[in-house]
């Protein structure tokens, strides 16, 4: 089969789904590949490169779009596009099929798979063809790069000869993909990172990061981010108040906020308020992540950068990716790339479109004629943070109790066990014509077997191998009974007890020195 | 009795074997029991050669010092790793020695009766002791000499077995003649048959029979076992070398062979349990061979295992507070506890709190890290059991586990279906992160998957143990 990726036609858009690199790969599983004329250079890869890389070029998108069976771009597809679609083409592209039924519709009347690249579930296995997450790298990363360009002063503290300088003081809010990778980019420039979240089982990443959670100070069951497949949900009226009131607490103080809060398939929240904003020290800047669904701050403009009447920036941009689209073209490449691998099981260059894979089947949103948007919820758990099992807290009552239990079943046991060794002792007395002298040897079996039992359970576990030994040489005593009889009988009988003397001598000798060894190697520190 | 003094060395001898063993709760006091031992030893064979053993007593001295200049050699020679095979080819030893031992008993009983009947005098202190019987006392002495046999045939070829298994010369797979254990019982149930034919016979030919299947059970049963469970398997050994000493004690009428042998058994027997409990699984189950049947499908495991190189591993324990260890049959196979050593020593000097973390069954013998650790100068303190250190992972920042598999699989815990669900592992897993310094990716003895292998926090460290350390160790001042 064929694999082709026109040409971006949004306008803007830089990105391309197809790198020469990747198109190696595609082949190694079968696939011949196509790019339409032209499609790489925004992203910086020239049509030679794809040439090299033995991808085919083909003029127009309408030739592309007819002659490939699988279309790989970036952006969700637009009317005309849509209409080149038709019966078992297969679409592996961002769908926004949320907001996108007539696109849905279109793709389904035509008879084509859709593949959306945003519904990729947000499992472990399915990590290496997330798209949302390789973008929002991108974007949190260049987010940080924007802010410090609109940003006149230094983000790391410096004290040089002509005066000092404060560090920056960043904040992030929404520790998703974007935030991590905009606290990650915003440390390593030296300022001092804050970051907020809804979720409190993010800290501990945010921390890891290098930067400081903000607590809020209110109690409620914390939402868990693992039942909503890893990411943020609505919150409640108080715990909005009590983070804004943090917000505002803090805004004077921040010198760029970088919100990167968004809720799947919903407006973005408002988490950065007017007063907030005016709040802030002229200069300061302000990056919307969220522009496109509406903005974290509802003086954000969709793809704009505005100046506030207190000098404040805000940033809008919706394109950060497309910015870089060289990174990201080829990270989302690598995606698709990943996505092709799990279609394609056999690697024979044909689709296996199997709608039982979790992976494949949340991201399908028409097959074969049929829409299968929204997906069943995946089969396996996403993320992070069970549920802690709670660990009831026993009252001391309880506890002697259970304590009086143990010991009662436990005297139960070694009574029973004593009654029955004893009775089995005895029975071995009151067998008939049973000779003393056995009786003698029987006692004092019984009784170092005891001795043995109660001596050796005190034995430190890291010493069991020295203990092994030492038993090993210790049961070289056989050579006792070598040497009684060496004395007594045949010539066989002397050549067998002198093999027996001579194995044991190798045992006791090589028994203990080795014990010896090994126990001399143990050292405190 | 005309060797009271004898008697009373052996009372000596058996204290001070017994204060030898007590004395191995503590590294400290280990040191000293060990002399113990050695002492009660002399002891025992000096007051038994100038008593009861006083015939060719110079012949016995001479052989007893060639032997022990072979175990000298050895002693010295051996390395820390080899240790199990060494412990496995000294039981065999005594084994082989014990089945000696009983023939010769059996050959002096038939001296001794051909003497009775015509009416001559015997030599020898043992064919004294035998001419006095009654019937009914020679009756006991052989089935107690026929069970010295039989227990020491079983441990000569087991232990030859497991020496070959341990030391790499014998696959360590379990292997299953076809019938399986149909074949030991049958071996067993003509033990049986030989033995009441030699009871009332008095031949040699049914005593022959029974060694013979004997050997074929030791043989048999250790082959079926596989390499993991030799912990187990080399206990046992130790445990039925005593056995036999004691039931040869019993025929010859001589107690200390019977307190020793039952010491030495019943420790054997404490550590089987010990290790069988490590492994959750019963210690029929254990000696049968393989593992119980999966309740049902297994998990299955979600994620993929991901790489990371020794820069990876470097900064990570760089940036730790604290680090734990998690050795297992791996790091001896690759002989990399020096390695593991001098990073340890690294990483103490940056004050950073570094601790090991051992499973009960780690290795192929009990103890077995510990040793190793030990010969490496890891000093002990910082050594510790399962229990002592599984509460702390969640507070550790990094675990290294190396050349460990099924004690680190979380599925033990989650899985229910899992084989070895149940089984009490290290949970390393709760660690901030993870490395796993391993070969390849494939599974641990036991075939089982390890869901710790694709955890998020865990980072596959492939490579052998110590040429991986060693590229690490570069990159650690």
């Amino acid at each position: 089969m064929k694999i082709g990726t026109p040409k971006e036609i949004f306008s803007g858009e830089a990105r391309v789904a197809m790198t020469p690199d990747s198109a190696k790969q595609l082949q190694k599983l079968g696939y011949e590949c196509a790019i339409e004329k032209g499609a790489g250079v925004a992203a910086g890869f020239a049509d030679a490169d794809y040439e090299a890389a033995g991808v085919e070029i083909i003029k127009t998108p309408a030739s592309l779009w007819k002659g490939v069976d699988i279309v790989a771009k970036v952006r969700q597809p637009d009317e005309t596009e849509l209409k080149r679609l038709t019966k078992g083409k297969t679409l592996i592209s961002f769908f926004n099929p949320g907001a996108n039924e007539d696109g849905m519709e279109a793709a389904k009347a035509k008879g084509a798979n859709v593949i959306a690249m945003e519904m990729v579930p947000r499992i472990s296995r399915a990590q290496k063809m997330d798209a949302l997450s390789s973008m929002a790298n991108i974007a949190g990363y260049r987010a940080v790069i924007e802010a410090g360009n609109n940003y006149g002063r230094f983000f790391t503290g410096q004290i040089t000869a002509a005066g000092k300088v404060p560090p920056a003081k960043v904040l992030v809010v929404g520790a998703g993909v974007a935030g991590l990778a905009a606290i990650g980019t915003s440390t390593s420039l030296g300022a001092i990172t804050y970051a907020f979240d809804v979720r409190p089982e993010v800290a501990e990443q945010v921390e890891s990061m290098g930067a400081e959670f903000v607590y809020l100070d209110f109690e409620e069951e914390g939402t868990d981010g693992a039942s909503t497949g890893g990411y943020a949900s609505v919150q409640s009226e108080e715990f909005r108040n009590a983070q804004l009131a943090k917000f505002r607490e803090i805004a004077p103080d921040i010198d760029i906020v970088i919100t990167t809060a968004l809720i799947p398939n919903r407006e973005a929240p408002e988490l950065w308020t007017k007063d907030m904003v005016e709040a802030m020290k002229p200069g300061s800047v302000i990056v919307d992540l969220a522009a496109e669904k509406g903005g974290n701050c509802k003086l954000t403009v969709a793809d704009e950068k505005i100046v506030t009447e207190n000098g404040v920036t805000i940033i809008g941009y919706t394109d950060f990716p497309s910015r870089m689209a060289a990174q990201s073209s080829s990270l989302y490449a690598t995606n698709i790339r990943h996505m092709m691998t799990d279609l394609t099981p056999e690697k024979d260059g044909q689709i296996n479109h199997d709608m039982e894979d979790d992976v494949i089947r949340g991201a399908t949103v028409t097959f074969e004629g049929e829409i299968t948007f929204p997906p069943p919820p995946p089969k396996v758990a996403a993320i992070a943070a069970q549920p802690k099992a709670e660990v009831k807290e026993l009252t001391p009552e309880e506890k002697k109790a259970e304590e009086a239990a143990a010991f009662k079943a436990q005297t139960k046991q070694q009574v029973t066990l004593l009654a029955i060794g004893a009775a089995l002792i005895m029975g071995v007395g009151l067998i008939p014509n049973m000779p003393a002298s056995f009786m003698q040897h029987f006692i004092v079996f019984v009784l170092s077997v005891f001795i043995g039992f109660q001596v050796i359970w005190n034995v430190a576990h890291s010493l069991h191998t020295p203990l092994m030994a030492v038993t090993n040489a210790i049961s070289s005593i056989i050579i006792l009974g070598a040497l009684i009889q060496i004395g007594s009988g045949g010539f066989l009988v002397i050549l067998l007890a002198a093999l027996s003397v001579f194995m044991a001598g190798i045992n006791i000798f090589g028994g203990f020195l080795v014990t010896r060894r090994m126990l001399a190697m143990f050292q405190k520190s | 009795m005309e060797n009271t003094f004898t008697m009373a060395a052996y009372v000596v001898a058996g204290v001070l074997f017994i204060l030898s063993l007590g004395g191995l709760s503590g590294q400290e006091s280990a040191k000293r029991a060990v002399w113990y031992g050695i002492v009660g030893m002399a002891i025992a064979v000096f007051a038994t050669l100038v008593g009861p053993g006083s015939g060719l007593w110079l012949l016995s001295l001479m052989l007893i010092g060639a032997g022990g200049t072979i175990g000298y050699f050895v002693a010295q020679r051996v390395q820390m790793t080899e240790m199990p095979q060494l412990v496995a080819a000294m039981h065999s030893l005594v084994g082989l020695a014990a089945v000696f031992v009983g023939f010769n008993a059996e050959m002096t009983i038939n001296l001794v009766e051909a003497a009775k009947a015509a009416g001559d005098a015997v030599d020898g202190t043992f064919a004294k002791l035998v001419y006095k019987k009654e019937p009914i006392e020679i009756g006991i002495l052989k089935i107690e000499l026929a069970l010295g046999i039989w227990i020491g045939a079983v441990t000569f070829t087991g232990s030859v077995i497991a020496y070959g298994k341990l030391a790499g010369k014998v696959t360590s797979a379990a292997k299953k003649l076809p019938g399986g254990h149909i074949l030991n019982a049958a071996a067993a149930g003509l033990s049986l048959l030989c033995l009441i034919w030699y009871l009332n016979s008095g031949a040699m030919l049914p005593l022959l029979i029974l060694t013979a299947a004997a050997l074929f059970i030791g043989y048999h049963l250790i082959m079926g076992i596989g390499g993991a469970d030799m912990p187990v398997v080399v206990s046992m050994l130790n445990s039925y070398s005593g056995w036999a000493a004691a039931a040869i004690g019993f025929s010859l009428g001589n107690d200390l062979l019977i307190v020793v042998g039952a010491l030495v058994g019943s420790s054997g027997a404490i550590l089987s349990y010990i290790m069988c409990k490590a492994m959750n699984r019963s210690f029929v189950s254990v000696i049968l061979g393989g593992f119980g049947d999966a309740k049902g499908p297994a998990m299955e495991v979600e994620g993929e295992q991901v790489a990371i190189d020794a820069d990876g591993v470097a900064t990570a324990l760089e940036e730790a507070d604290s680090v734990v260890i998690i050795p297992g049959y791996g790091m001896a196979v690759a002989q990399a506890q020096q390695n593991v050593a001098e990073l340890t020593r690294r990483l103490r000097a940056k004050g950073k709190e570094v601790r090991f973390a051992i499973h009960p069954v780690a290795g192929r013998l009990p103890g077995h890290m510990n040793v190793l650790l030990a010969e490496a100068k890891v000093p002990y303190d910082i050594v510790l059991e399962m229990d002592e250190i599984n509460d702390d992972f969640p507070e550790t920042d990094v675990a290294i586990v190396i050349g460990s598999n099924d004690i680190v699989n979380p599925a033990a815990q989650e899985d229910p279906n899992s084989p070895i669900a149940g089984m009490p592992v290290l949970e390393c897993w709760k660690a901030k992160q993870v490395f796993v310094s391993k070969r390849g990716q494939g599974t641990g003895y036991s075939g089982i998957e390890n869901p710790l292998f694709y955890k998020e926090n865990t980072r596959m460290f492939y490579g052998d143990a110590k040429a991986s350390l060693d590229t690490l160790l570069t990159l650690i001042s």
